[in-house]
């Protein structure tokens, strides 16, 4: 009898549950994760849209590769340009349909389906207190002593590994190689990801670590710790961007639809550069947080559309690859 | 059911789980890659680590081993179970722990140079070495020291009689014990080492140490390469297997007779060999407790940064722990025979993306993965930690079942009077270090998860790359603090279960 009400009991709720629409979001863990903004991008839309979000954490692409037309993602959320093209080419993705006006990008965003939410560049990130005189130029970064030691991260397992060595390939075009070459004896190793050279870096092991320029953004406002900054280079920053997409066939098109619209309001982009430590994607420079308005910014931003990134990734990692393993 | 039956079932259930994803993604790939160059590259370094990894862990756990059976000290229990602890850690706090003592700036280097002598640096094929000697020397110590301890008290008792030398107990007793325990122990850490890459890539100082499991990582998160991604596993399957029967046909121990389960101390420790010992044990315990007070020292500033969201996933976490000990012990005892030792090193030797993606695909149809991520996780955890328990108590079952044949015969017993009067009293101290070591490891790992995470069913592994990936470097040393004494305490728990009144 007590299990006949119990059955009861949650048959009911599951169906209290069933008249709420539901928008599944696959997102990285770095955004679900309650230090992501995944939490607050939750709390803000369901109260707007009377609607439950559910976030779903894990790989991005390969996950929703594997499952195809099947999937039950709505909205994919944190994929990057280096993913893309796979993507577009699934045919598994709509337009989003919004307009780009609004957008605040150093690059000109044309794109019909993937839309950006926030960006950055890649950068050196140094400790003013251990490295009073930063390399002032990516020349100068090439011809320092070789007692500079940077970490930096693997371009085959690593997004913003990719994006260094796509950063050198476009700095330095045919002399790819011989700039690495150059920077070998500096670079002290390479990691799997962005996490274990961060730490690596906190941890004093080494001068400098590939990041982004908005790291600094983090210890200023988290930590109130200004001896976080990111060498600036004339040469021009690796542009890197994330982004947003609807999935074709979502059964969810009008949620899909308002938060795709969700994305570029204020609210959200208010939100984001805390929540995700990166620069608002339509927000304009006045609305930053404070300490994002103290960072140091390239003037000159370097970027692949995807099909030239596609044509020049394994060249780029080849010319990395041979430089180092000699 | 008849022991035969229940490990063929056994038996096949690991060849189901490890032979099906990989099948599940052969069949998605739709057709064969061939191998680029640098793979070719990868494979060789692969191996070379691997072999070197292994030789050295087992080299030098042989004195360390030796010297631990023949001591009893205060703190030697807690000693025993702390040197388990490397083997036990995420590896990306094992190897900032490392660091801290080894990197430019650690504790090494600064003592040099406060002697005036050049730097050392660690990044290099030797920085892969040591950093895997410092994950696997203590498993080989524990391996080996089981097979000292194994030594019945009654030879260590004629020995003494006899008036044995050292050299003549070590060719009488001690060299044949090794050549049936070693090989098995080098085996069981090549296997581990060959599917290394966070580690090697890190201390290796960059693309020269690149392994095959860091072109399966490629293949499967960044290329979508599926064919690639099952030719290069099937690659490590095979050298794993061909390690494995290597080490069967190896490991041809006699065994030394039956025994009366009595502890009797030793008679051949004293003079130079006291000396000798005490300089093993320290050289060990410095080198694997320093890395691993650097861990708690900087974690204990991150502990009270900690929210209630890690307390659950620690929850979490144990609770996998505790149902993979289950598993894999249910699973390892009707295995824990020659043929069963080589099939289980399957589980270790799949790469953990290709098995999370093939489970993925077979589940995928019938149910919606992200539901199993617990119970999947407990699965694989216990399938991966199969080889170690198998290792670990192949070589006292297979005594018990010998010494006691003629018993079992005479007196008829069976099934559940065997396992209960025989078997598992007898196999109680394997037990209790098996399941300790099950525990701790299914803590630590998140190689499967990456595909079926439930955000609601985080586990502690999880959320320490979650803090470190947004900037909470201090929240995160913590967290592994955490991870490192809950693991740590499991560990204890059951070892120090399997060796209460056994005084070892």
């Amino acid at each position: 009898m007590k299990a006949l009400t119990v059955a009861a009991a949650l048959f009911s709720a599951s169906a209290a549950l069933a008249d709420t629409p539901v928008l599944t979001v696959y997102a990285g863990d770095y955004i679900t994760s309650e230090w992501g903004p995944g939490p607050k991008i939750e709390e803000m839309f369901e109260a707007r849209c009377g609607c439950d979000l559910q976030f779903k954490p894990g790989d991005l692409l390969p996950r929703l590769l594997l499952e195809g037309e099947r999937t039950e993602a709505d909205i994919v959320f944190g994929l990057t340009t280096d993913a893309t093209k796979r993507a577009r080419e699934s045919g598994l993705f709509a337009p989003h349909g919004q307009p780009l006006d609004a957008l605040t990008l150093p690059i000109d965003w044309t794109d019909e389906v993937f839309l950006p939410f926030n960006y950055g560049h890649t950068a050196f990130v140094y400790n003013t207190e251990r490295l009073a005189e930063p390399p002032a130029s990516f020349d100068d970064l090439l011809n320092a002593p070789d007692d500079l030691k940077l970490v930096i991260q693997d371009p085959r397992t690593s997004i913003s590994g990719l994006a260094l060595v796509l950063w050198v390939q476009a700095v330095y075009g045919d002399e790819a190689q011989a700039a690495w070459e150059k920077l070998a004896p500096k670079i002290l190793t390479v990691t799997k990801g962005w996490s274990e050279s961060y730490g690596l870096f906190t941890d004093g092991e080494a001068d400098m670590v590939l990041s982004y320029t908005t790291s600094p953004a983090y210890h200023i406002i988290a930590e109130e710790d200004r001896t976080k900054k990111a060498a600036i280079f004339p040469e021009g920053h690796y542009f890197m961007v994330e982004l947003a997409a609807k999935v074709a066939n979502t059964d969810q098109p009008e949620l899909a639809d308002d938060f795709m619209a969700f994305i570029l309001s204020e609210d959200f982009q208010s939100m984001i550069a805390t929540g995700n430590w990166s620069i608002p994607a339509a927000l304009p420079r006045d609305g930053w947080p404070d300490g994002f308005k103290e960072l140091d910014l390239p003037e000159k931003v370097l970027f692949y559309s995807e099909d030239e990134a596609a044509a020049l990734r394994d060249t780029a990692i080849d010319a990395w690859r041979r430089a180092l393993s000699q | 059911m008849a022991p035969r039956a229940l490990a063929i079932i056994a038996g096949a259930l690991v060849i189901g789980l490890t032979l099906g994803p990989v099948t599940a993604v052969i069949l998605r790939a739709e057709g064969w890659s061939a191998l680029r160059p640098g793979d070719w590259q990868a494979l060789r370094f692969t191996l070379v680590q691997a072999t070197l990894s292994a030789f050295f862990s087992v080299l030098f756990a042989i004195p360390v081993a030796r010297a631990l059976a023949r001591r009893q000290f205060r703190g030697r229990g807690a000693l025993v179970a702390l040197l388990g602890a490397p083997f036990i850690l995420p590896v990306i706090v094992a190897v900032l722990g490392l660091l801290a003592v080894f990197g430019t700036s650690g504790l090494a280097n600064r003592a040099l140079s406060a002697l005036g002598l050049p730097e050392l640096t660690i990044y290099g094929l030797h920085g892969v070495v040591i950093a895997h000697v410092f994950f696997n020397l203590p498993l080989a110590t524990r391996l080996i020291l089981q097979g000292w301890l194994a030594i019945p008290g009654e030879r260590l008792r004629l020995a003494a009689s006899l008036g044995l030398s050292p050299r003549a107990m070590w060719q009488v007793l001690e060299a044949p014990m090794l050549r049936s325990i070693a090989p098995g122990a080098f085996a069981v850490i090549f296997v581990i080492c060959l599917s290394s890459f966070a580690i090697a890539l890190t201390l290796g100082g960059g693309p020269r140490a690149t392994t095959v499991e860091l072109a399966i990582y490629q293949a499967v998160r960044f290329d979508f390469d599926l064919a690639r991604a099952a030719v290069l596993s099937l690659i490590q399957l095979g050298l794993a297997l061909v390690a494995g029967l290597a080490a069967l046909r190896l490991s041809r121990g006699e065994g030394f007779g039956i025994g009366l389960d009595r502890v009797v101390p030793r008679w051949d420790s004293g003079g130079a060999a006291r000396g000798l010992d005490a300089v093993w044990i320290a050289l060990a315990a410095l080198f694997l407790l320093v890395p691993l007070a650097t861990v708690v020292w900087r974690g204990v500033p991150g502990l009270v940064l900690l929210g209630p969201e890690v307390w659950q996933a620690a929850g979490h976490s144990m609770l996998v722990a505790l149902g993979s000990t289950a598993l894999c012990l249910i699973w390892a005892l009707p295995l824990a025979t020659r043929t069963g030792e080589v099939i289980g090193l399957a589980g270790i030797a799949l790469s953990p993306l290709v098995l999370g993606t093939g489970l993925f695909l077979i589940l995928r149809p019938v149910v919606n993965p992200v539901d199993l991520a617990l119970p999947v996780t407990a699965l694989v955890n216990a399938l991966v930690s199969l080889p170690f328990a198998l290792r670990i108590l192949r070589p006292e079952a297979e005594t018990i079942r010998r010494d006691y044949a003629r018993l079992r015969a005479a007196l008829g017993l069976t099934g559940w009077a065997w396992l209960r009067h025989v078997l598992l009293p007898r196999l109680r101290r394997p037990l209790g270090f098996a399941a300790g070591l099950t525990a701790a490891l299914s803590m630590g790992d998140l190689g499967v998860i990456a595909l079926f995470a439930d955000p609601d069913n985080a586990t502690l592994p999880l959320k320490v790359y979650g803090l470190m990936g947004a900037y909470r470097m201090e929240a995160a040393a913590g967290a592994a603090l955490l991870l490192l004494t809950l693991s740590l305490g499991l560990f204890w728990g059951f070892d120090r279960g399997g060796r209460v009144g056994a005084r070892a």
